[in-house]
């Protein structure tokens, strides 16, 4: 041990260089990684003359508002229906995924593992196939171009994730917590509501996340389901701005920096639900 | 390992008919705890994907679509597709898509997880920096790029200019097209992969690192024996999701190209879409036809996904 302490004093000036150098080479990747973000961001605030300016300006120096004051102007509408659609993803999706969850992991129920076979197939069918096969049943069922329709079509990319994520999680709760309650005389709808939700809370929040970001985002079953609907969600707002052959592109970037808010703000408060949610989706335990 | 339970002094066959009774209730319960998504998946993923198959195997026109009574034709919307000019370049498309995708996905995302595996300051925020790309909306991402790679205006010509690099028309020319939706969807999916292969590499043990740095191995010798290896499971994985990932990307190519100019960015994803909901006449049972062979490539790649997660002795 002795002889260690001269060797790791003579090698600490280097090694301190050498890390400074990495953060360096980390600042230096994460902005090349993050310049789209940026990017969307200058051109929100440029001026309409700016903007086929060649070379393109790189800061927005002649910052205007415009481009913000069209999405104030034009987006309030979509911006209330995505967040109806994302907040009603959300509900569906605990609702049917919190139960299952609580079954699969302390329940055993016979075929359980067929139904979570299922589960993992379901999260694999591509959404056009799924919005086809949508479309020709809403249209008979008149539910086109409603909000309920949306989030029940939206709430489909998230409750097999859902389910997932509350059955690892619950398998980790302790089974004697478990055998107490019940001995204590609570139903099994009532352990799972006054024992095992607060415990799962982290499940809670990471399942509630991910299904209200996968709602806010969803393109192709708003385009499909709700393209003639009085209440729009804001990618069709982004996207008939693109289609109009609107050259306005500040105030198309504008929209979108709206739109990417909420992405933000769970990434800035939760963001090891989010890493917590990708790993759990990839990996079992 | 104290002694065993004395048994219950009861007479057996009461306790066992009890017990099957109790089990019985049990299951019951169990199951009405999983009623809700197993209605769920029979009304809103069953049924859609039987109306799927039903479009794909009749000849709907716009009357028959909201009446009913179309006529049952058999596999007559397959060969139809098959037939057509766009399925091959279609299918070529979504082949190279898919695997130039997920082979730059994988490399950027396995080097920076290496990289950040070695911790210094700044590195946890960088490493949140990160994930930005993978949470955007697809829709802002795909027109944030359409925006960045305008032939005229686009910031990345301006930059290649500086190079000393002629103007690329990335999406309206049809060689460059693909390229571009590939450029954007891989932006998108470094994050993914970087995430899990991060995680994949926390959970090999430090000592087996040390181990290799005292017998003598260098960084690189290191990572392509030791690290590279153990991390074979988690990279089998990720390799297989972003597969099954790719395969479903619509948004990017429709908000960027709508898979033209004529079909050079075309996947099954975007045919489909096209088929049955771009054009004022939809032909849904040709497009349901494409849909449901996208369907097949995903299939037969999930259940590798599955073989390969659910091998004893992976974890």
């Amino acid at each position: 041990m002795t002889t260690a302490d001269p060797v790791s004093r003579r090698t600490r000036g280097p090694v301190r260089r050498r890390t400074a150098l990495t953060t360096v080479v980390g600042v230096a990747l994460t902005a090349v990684m993050l310049f789209p973000v940026y990017w969307m961001v200058n051109v929100s605030f440029t001026r309409d003359t700016d903007l086929r300016h060649t070379p393109p300006y790189w800061f927005p120096l002649h910052g205007t508002l415009d481009g913000y004051r069209a999405v104030l102007s034009q987006q309030p509408p979509y911006l209330a229906t995505s967040l109806v659609v994302g907040l009603g993803t959300v509900l569906l999706t605990l609702v049917v995924a919190a139960p299952a969850g609580y079954s699969l992991a302390k329940l055993r129920p016979r075929g359980g593992g067929v139904l979570s076979f299922v589960l993992l197939i379901a999260q694999m069918i591509p959404g056009i196939i799924m919005a086809m096969g949508f479309y020709a049943t809403y249209l008979r069922l008149g539910v086109l171009n409603t909000t309920v329709g949306l989030i029940v079509a939206d709430s489909t990319i998230a409750v097999p994730f859902g389910v997932l994520v509350y059955t690892a999680f619950m398998s980790g709760i302790s089974s004697d917590l478990l055998q107490a309650a019940t001995i204590d005389g609570a139903g099994r709808l009532r352990t799972l509501w006054s024992l095992v939700l607060p415990v799962s809370r982290n499940a809670t929040i990471t399942v509630a996340l991910f299904s209200f970001l996968w709602s806010w985002s969803d393109f192709i079953f708003a385009s499909t389901l709700d393209q003639g609907g009085d209440h729009q969600p804001i990618t069709l707002g982004i996207y008939h701005y693109i289609g109009n052959n609107n050259q306005q592109w500040n105030a198309i970037m504008a929209t979108a920096v709206v739109a990417s808010i909420p992405a933000t703000v769970l990434l800035v408060i939760a963001q090891r639900y989010v890493a917590a949610g990708i790993t759990t989706g990839a990996l079992k335990d | 390992m104290g002694p065993a339970p004395a048994p219950v002094a009861r007479p057996a066959a009461v306790g066992r008919a009890s017990r099957r009774a109790g089990q019985r209730r049990a299951q019951a319960a169990a199951w009405a705890f999983c009623a809700p998504v197993t209605a769920y998946l029979l009304l809103f993923y069953a049924y859609p994907l039987y109306r799927n198959v039903d479009l794909s195997l009749r000849d709907y026109t716009v009357r028959s679509f909201v009446r009913g009574g179309a006529p049952f034709t058999g596999l007559a919307n397959y060969t139809k597709v098959i037939d057509h000019p766009t399925f091959l370049p279609a299918l070529t498309h979504t082949l190279v898509f898919t695997v130039a995708s997920i082979a730059v996905q994988f490399s950027l995302g396995l080097a920076l997880a290496v990289f950040f595996h070695r911790r210094f300051p700044l590195s946890t925020v960088m490493r949140a920096l990160f994930l930005v790309p993978w949470l955007l909306p697809l829709i802002v991402s795909a027109s944030t790029w359409s925006w960045m790679l305008n032939s005229d205006s686009g910031v990345v010509n301006s930059l290649l200019s500086g190079l000393g690099i002629g103007p690329v028309n990335w999406l309206t020319s049809p060689q460059w097209s693909l390229v571009s939706v590939i450029i954007a969807n891989v932006w998108i999916g470094v994050p993914f992969n970087l995430v899990i292969l991060y995680s994949g590499l926390q959970a090999i043990s430090p000592e087996i690192d040390e181990a290799a740095a005292l017998d003598g191995a260098g960084a690189w010798q290191k990572f392509r024996l030791v690290t590279f290896p153990l991390l074979r499971p988690v990279s089998a994985i990720t390799v297989l999701l972003g597969f099954i990932y790719t395969l479903k990307v619509f948004d990017i190519i429709w908000v960027m190209t709508r898979g033209g100019p004529s079909d050079s960015s075309t996947t099954f994803a975007t045919w489909s879409y096209r088929l049955g909901f771009g054009n004022l006449l939809p032909a849904f049972g040709p497009g349901a036809a494409v849909g449901n062979l996208l369907i097949l490539i995903a299939l037969v790649l999930g259940l590798v996904y599955i073989r390969v997660q659910y091998r004893p002795g992976t974890s």
